[in-house]
């Protein structure tokens, strides 16, 4: 299983124009600039591809930070 | 699990028909500038076709299906089934089926019903059909498949509206002793309901006149009760699990080599979606057609209306074999394999 560092970095290259030293594990990932819903789906779909998790709507929206997403992904796998 | 199959079937044609009048996502005032280009390039959906008042999804599938009729020689007698997948019905009651069997000037002999679902819509159709026809109990019949997806969206809704467009299909299904045949694996997961609804309207949650009113859900989600509420990011990642997945078992099952199959026509929901699916499935782009460019997310439309606008000719002069795989609003998903060859596929028509 992947580390919440390495999580970290993942979730980091889904954003293009917020640099990755924003991401640490007590970002609120909604408060960012660059988020959107379609930075969500590229968020989803990279879940999806590495760590063959299926995240739903709910989920995005009730983690808070990026560890929180973390946890969830990791529950579920 | 249900996977079918049926024998000496053949797709004998495919017809679509769309609007006249275009909904172009460059230059609606609902997507702001500055997100315009982004998000264009992202669902990959530059303009639809959106119904006038007036015209209900009935009537592109009737235009549809006289085309095709006609264009295949079929003396009308001859068919004896009629499938209606929609999702805009003309009427709460009568079903459309029926109002179509007397429009189409079909046999009173010819058998009617509807099918309400809606992007996995006609890859049911198709199974209904196959298994009404299996062992020649019927020989000739049409699947009409067609919605006004611009009607259960509303037009204020920034999240959704870009998306969807208009259109109507007929698929011509005839029984031929020796044909190949038609494979299907269907699948179903009610517990995701609320991922795309429209919470009033129905029996469940009458019209009242609050939900006539248009409330604002932030995200530029703007829609009365009687609109489609659709949760994005569940739907995205139910389609990029359940549609490869299904892909993959109606193959395993049937022993289908992928890599020798000609066409994949994947439900148009949006580039997002059908680019991760190609992807999963490690397929070639040039196999995996595209219309939702020009046509947008169609619901049960789109996989014929995909075929007849992009892959007309070689449909008319070659054999080929096919995958077509959807899913959505249910949750409701399956694929299906089916050979064509030389195929009658009317022109577009635009009404």
């Amino acid at each position: 299983m992947k580390t919440l560092n390495e999580f970290i970095e993942l979730f980091a290259e889904q954003f293009d124009e917020t640099d990755a030293s924003e991401i640490t594990p007590n970002t609120v990932f909604h408060d960012l600039d660059e988020y959107s819903s379609l930075i969500a789906l590229s968020i989803i779909a990279m879940v999806d591809e590495e760590f063959d998790v299926t995240l739903k709507g709910d989920d995005m929206r009730s983690a808070v930070t990026v560890e929180d997403l973390y946890n969830i992904v990791i529950n579920k796998a | 699990m249900a996977f079918l199959s049926f024998e000496n079937l053949k797709v004998s044609g495919i017809s679509a028909c769309v609007p006249k009048e275009i909904d172009d996502n460059r230059t609606t005032s609902l997507i702001p500038d500055d997100e315009r280009e982004n998000l264009i390039n992202s669902i990959g959906i530059v303009q639809k076709r959106i119904a006038p008042e007036g015209v209900c999804a009935s009537d592109l599938c009737y235009f549809a299906a006289e085309k095709l009729i006609k264009e295949l020689k079929w003396d009308k007698s001859e068919i004896q089934a009629l499938i209606f997948v929609s999702q805009t019905p003309d009427y709460i009651l009568p079903a459309t089926s029926c109002i179509l069997q007397d429009r189409l000037g079909l046999s009173s002999e010819c058998l009617a019903i509807d099918i309400s679902l809606g992007c996995s819509g006609w890859v049911y159709g198709m199974s209904t059909l196959a298994s009404y026809m299996g062992k020649n109990n019927i020989a000739k019949a049409l699947l009409l498949s067609g919605d006004l997806a611009t009607r259960t969206n509303s037009p204020r809704n920034r999240s959704d509206f870009p998306l969807f467009g208009d259109a109507g299909t007929c698929t011509a299904i005839e029984y031929d002793e020796g044909a190949s045949g038609i494979k299907f694996h269907l699948a179903t997961d009610g517990s995701g309901k609320d991922a795309i609804i429209i919470p009033y309207g129905g029996y469940r949650n009458p019209i009242t006149v609050d939900s006539l009113e248009y409330k604002d859900y932030g995200n530029g989600e703007v829609r009365t009760g009687l609109h489609a509420s659709m949760d994005g990011m569940s739907v995205f990642s139910f389609a990029i699990t359940k549609g490869p997945k299904s892909v993959k078992m109606l193959c395993e099952h049937y022993g289908i080599d992928m890599t020798s199959v000609d066409c994949f026509t994947f439900h148009q929901a949006n580039k997002l979606i059908t680019e991760k699916i190609c992807k999963k499935l490690k397929l070639d782009a040039d196999k995996c057609p595209n219309s939702m460019e020009m046509f947008g997310n169609t619901s049960c439309a789109t996989i014929p209306l995909t075929l007849v606008t992009q892959r007309k000719e070689s449909l008319e002069s070659s054999k080929m074999s096919h995958i077509a795989c959807a899913f959505g609003v249910g949750l409701s998903w399956g694929s299906v394999y089916f050979d064509t060859e030389n195929i009658v596929v009317p022109e577009l028509i635009e009404l």
